[in-house]
């Protein structure tokens, strides 16, 4: 008896003992995590604000002149981030609607056969890599757009000629880019509505496209929100593939300007800068960092809301 | 399975003998130029900062106890960095001024740095005078009609900033920063690429990259050829001088060395390695 309990609370030990190596383990991967955050953060920080003071803080983000190696450099970045804005709301406008519209048909309207050719689809539009979007955009779209700027602005004296490699190429791209993370986020979060939801406005008499616009979806408002604030996320931050449709000049975001977004920006100045030149590239790399952290901040609102109205 | 293992053994041995003695061969070969030691500084030109490393870096490879060093301050304080002492070569990618040579700086051309413009394969205008380049960089001239071509708008590809391609394009034309790009692109193949899908496009390549799927076009009637660029007649390019204080043989025994070997044809390689135009 008294043997039999031995080996019990030896066992017991053995266990404890695993499971603390284990946590100990997970701790220490965890941190890694951290660690990363925080030195990431540590080393924009230094890195970005020297510039910040050496041109001004108003000359560099509310400066209209981009002219880094200049015998008198302007460091100006108003356009780029505008452009990252103005760039990044247009490829939501279009890719949300579209994303949210197709998890509606894979979630809800489409038959199976069709849903199970159409959901491996988006699968692998999610893991095609950025930089064949931007050959695609290069070889389909600027040509394209060429074409369009050629009629459009015919008879103009003042629109400078990209060769199709403007905002639109661009915010088209990105549009295509984010549709995989608005589809499967805003899928997950259509299915995750109680069926009994459904059930319940069926019975009362709502037809099935009723019961989608004025049942279901706001019921996973707060998925798709997520959804579309990662979709924002993704469209900041990529750089492969616009830096190849965009044109990289810096000029206002309108549609058929060739124009330069933060993370191009940085690309396409890197390899050669120097001195204050570079360090104001850092500074970009701050403000990026800023925009990426307000969308996060933006983004756990949303889920804690959501966590709230679900309880 | 015991005699593969000694044939392998066998082969091996022989194998390292052999590279021993090739070894031992390159060493006594080594081993006379390495009596040279001492030290060379460089500073200037930062179009040169390629050129100046890879010659160093060749340099200090061939003879170990010789260290090469270089700064990128710009041309101009290059020279005055020769002309004060400070430095053993002052690298400048312009031709020396006459008071730089009043000060005793000697200009030794060791490579040229030729850049083409290109314009797409199907572009029918046969060449460019230096003002309608400049006028077309600058964003006067805006359709090829105006230059003798078709009537087709003009798409203005040029490199980002910071780029040495580009510095040399807009230093030579005397535009500099006030060139209006449609398209700042980040590599020499970029610009290419545009250039050659893109109708009415133009755009700027260093000269050794120039295929068949773009147009190189003739400047001033001048066609960028390698002959036309030596003799000096094509505009479009610039020498790559390290300026000595005094002649080169009044030099330290590491310098004078340093030239010879420029001019052999292992410091050929090098030159042309960076996409320079050798001297002769």
């Amino acid at each position: 008896m008294s043997d039999a309990q031995n080996r019990n609370s030896l066992v017991k030990k053995r266990k404890s003992a695993t499971e603390e190596t284990a946590q100990i383990i997970f701790t220490i991967c965890a941190s890694f995590t951290i660690l990363a955050v925080l030195s990431i953060t540590v080393y924009m920080i230094i890195n970005g604000t020297p510039a910040l003071f050496k041109v001004g803080i108003k000359e560099i983000l509310f400066g209209t002149i981009w002219k880094p190696t200049a015998a008198d450099p302007k460091f100006g970045i108003l356009y780029v981030i505008l452009t990252s804005i103005v760039g990044t709301l247009m490829a939501v406008l279009l890719g949300v609607p579209i994303g949210v519209l197709t998890a509606v048909f894979l979630a809800e309207v489409a038959p199976k056969r069709l849903a199970a050719i159409v959901k491996p689809a988006v699968e692998l539009l999610a893991g095609i890599p950025s930089v064949i979007y931007g050959l695609l955009g290069l070889m389909i779209l600027n040509p394209l757009m060429y074409k369009w700027e050629l009629i459009l602005f015919k008879d103009s004296t003042t629109h400078q000629f990209t060769g199709g490699a403007n905002l639109i190429s661009a915010v088209l791209v990105l549009a295509i880019m984010i549709l995989p993370t608005v589809i499967n986020m805003s899928e997950t979060a259509i299915r995750a509505v109680h069926p009994q939801l459904k059930s319940s406005s069926l019975a009362l008499g709502a037809s099935h496209m009723q019961t989608i616009f004025k049942v279901i979806l706001p019921a996973a408002k707060s998925g798709i929100m997520t959804a579309i604030v990662l979709g924002i996320g993704r469209a900041i931050g990529e750089a492969m593939a616009i830096t190849l449709v965009s044109g990289s000049s810096v000029n206002i975001p309108l549609p058929f300007n060739s124009v330069r977004f933060l993370t191009t920006a940085i690309v396409s100045e890197m390899g050669y800068a120097s001195d204050l030149h570079r360090q104001v590239l850092f500074t970009i790399g701050l403000v990026l960092f800023a925009f990426i952290m307000i969308i996060n901040l933006i983004l756990e609102k949303i889920i804690k809301s959501g966590g709230e109205q679900d309880a | 399975m015991k005699k593969s293992v000694m044939k392998m053994t066998a082969i091996m041995s022989s194998m390292i003998l052999a590279a021993g003695m090739l070894m031992a061969c390159g060493q006594t070969a080594t081993e006379e130029a390495d009596t040279l030691s001492g030290s060379i500084s460089m500073a200037g030109s930062t179009s040169m900062e390629k050129l100046a490393n890879a010659v160093a870096e060749s340099f200090m490879e061939l003879h170990p106890d010789v260290t090469v060093t270089a700064e990128f301050t710009g041309s101009s304080a290059g020279i005055e960095s020769l002309t004060a002492g400070s430095v053993d070569i002052g690298n400048s990618s312009r031709n020396l001024k006459d008071s730089e040579k009043e000060a005793g700086a000697v200009e030794n051309i060791v490579a040229i740095d030729g850049i083409a413009v290109v314009v797409d394969p199907a572009n029918t205008v046969e060449g460019l005078t230096k003002d309608q380049l400049i006028d077309i960089y600058t964003g006067k001239i805006k359709n090829w009609s105006e230059v003798g071509g078709e009537d087709s708008v003009i798409i203005v590809v040029g490199r980002e900033a910071g780029s040495g391609t580009r510095g040399a394009f807009e230093e030579l034309l005397e535009i500099e920063d006030a060139c209006a790009y449609a398209n700042e692109l980040d590599s020499t193949g970029a610009v290419m690429a545009k250039v050659a899908s893109t109708p009415g496009a133009i755009g700027y390549v260093s000269l050794d990259v120039v295929d068949d799927t773009v147009i190189a076009l003739p400047l001033d009637g001048v066609e960028p050829t390698e002959e036309n660029i030596k003799a000096g007649s094509y505009f479009l390019s610039r020498p790559f001088v390290m300026a000595t204080m005094g002649e080169v043989s009044e030099q330290s025994e590491a310098v004078v060395a340093l030239f010879d070997w420029l001019k052999s044809d292992e410091g050929k390689e090098v030159i042309k390695s960076v996409g320079l135009i050798t001297v002769d």
